[in-house]
């Protein structure tokens, strides 16, 4: 299935770029600001982490998705916190009611069940006592098989050969703890893809570098 | 896990939106507004491409820095006190008459935090985020960006907690200027490698 975030070469996104403006503010309106602020205390109140967020981003609704880009996390915010019963749905839309001056009952506050993973540590750098299986120069190809609900492996670089060009620190593997099932933390490489092995003999001369997780790769046959 | 069955109530802008969320946190104590405040603040003007120009400034006068900086972007970047979220792990992608780096988040938009600040609006656009990776060449010159053929154009997709700054050239002319003359030269677009830098 393709999901709206994973926008890499997807031809229904391509149309004219927008201007530079080289002094634009970190954000353009207070309530952005806010979102930002709030988004990110969120993840943590929620016990949630980096991986969870972003995948909580991904399950935004397209039109809310593509609406804008603090619009999405004010929405995730929520997710995160449905999700881990901080909050009850429908909390966030009857206290605007009120803030709005409406009489509208709010719905009591859940029980919350914060997930509990595991952590090795902050941050998302970690050590990993194997061996590399991969070094650079390896041929590598990517996994074909069905993507987890959230990974970093864009669809557009799926089934597709590239070189190993450099290793990368081990890192949290993404997959498992957007969902909180685990760090497994793992070998990070940096695979380089020529433009005509992702796009076909036609395209742009230009390479696409991706750091890509160990579960992601197996030896080119 | 929770599915949003439909998009919010469009009566209700984000702005109200985001107050209720902040109420709801505030009033069981959850989140304080001393935080918020310090979050919004240190974006808006502790971080931002300020940094990264003093990065690139240094790295165009100090050899010996450049070095260090290609070789372990992180630590040499910290040692200018730049670090923090998204900024674990810092690659310097050096840019020459024959190769030009240019970096995205296709996924998402992950960008180097603490030397650029947080993404601009045409950094997350979906216009630059699906076009980038399958033809780079043609949003360059969109941007006013031309390469010649026989240079080597590199996407990076930011795809793990690894961040990328972009070493632009050193723009001819520039010989006589100091090192802060020339930080303000160096703008965010050429850190992220969609132009170069340029005399004013």
């Amino acid at each position: 299935m393709e999901r709206v975030h994973d926008m890499g070469g997807r031809t229904r996104f391509f149309g004219p770029l927008p201007p530079i403006d080289r002094d634009e503010p970190a954000f353009a309106e207070a309530w952005e600001a806010k979102t930002f602020a709030l988004a990110l205390l969120a993840n943590r109140v929620a016990g949630a982490n980096l991986h969870a967020f972003r995948y909580a981003i991904e399950r935004v609704p397209e039109d809310e998705y593509l609406s804008g880009y603090y619009r999405r996390w004010l929405a995730s915010a929520e997710i995160l916190l449905l999700d881990s019963g901080i909050l009850a749905p429908g909390a966030v839309e009857a206290r605007a009611r009120r803030l709005q001056g409406a009489d509208v009952v709010e719905p009591a506050a859940p029980e919350p069940h914060k997930p509990t993973m595991p952590s090795g540590g902050g941050g998302n750098l970690r050590t990993v006592d194997e061996p590399p299986t991969f070094a650079a120069g390896d041929t590598v190809t990517t996994r074909a098989d069905e993507p987890a609900p959230h990974t970093r492996l864009p669809a557009y670089a799926r089934e597709k050969t590239g070189t190993v060009v450099a290793l990368r620190p081990a890192q949290v593997f993404p997959d498992t703890a957007a969902e909180f099932t685990g760090e497994n933390p793992q070998h990070v490489y940096e695979v380089r893809f020529d433009s005509r092995e992702l796009w076909g003999a036609d395209a742009e001369p230009a390479s696409v570098t991706i750091d890509l997780y160990e579960s992601y790769l197996e030896h080119a046959r | 896990m929770t599915e949003l069955r439909h998009t919010p109530d469009p009566t209700l802008s984000p702005a109200l939106r985001a107050e209720a969320l902040e109420s709801l946190l505030l009033e069981r104590g959850l989140v304080d507004e001393k935080t918020i405040e310090t979050f919004i603040r240190t974006y808006e003007t502790a971080v931002g491409p300020m940094n990264g120009a003093k990065v690139v400034a240094k790295a165009w006068t100090d050899p010996e820095y450049r070095r260090w900086l290609l070789e372990d972007g992180t630590a040499a970047i910290a040692s200018l006190g730049f670090k923090g979220p998204q900024g674990e792990h810092m690659v310097v992608l050096e840019n020459t008459p024959g190769v030009h780096n240019v970096v995205v988040c296709t996924l998402c938009s992950c960008y180097p935090w603490p030397v650029l600040g947080l993404p601009p609006s045409w950094y997350k656009d979906p216009a630059y985020r699906s076009r980038v990776v399958k033809e780079p060449r043609a949003v360059l010159a969109e941007w006013g960006t031309e390469l010649a053929p026989d240079v080597d154009v590199r996407v990076y997709d930011s795809s793990s907690e690894v961040r990328y700054l972009v070493l632009p050239e050193r723009p001819p002319g520039t010989e006589a200027m100091s090192e802060e003359e020339l930080a303000a030269l160096v703008t965010r677009d050429a850190m992220v490698g969609v132009r170069k830098v340029a005399l004013p």
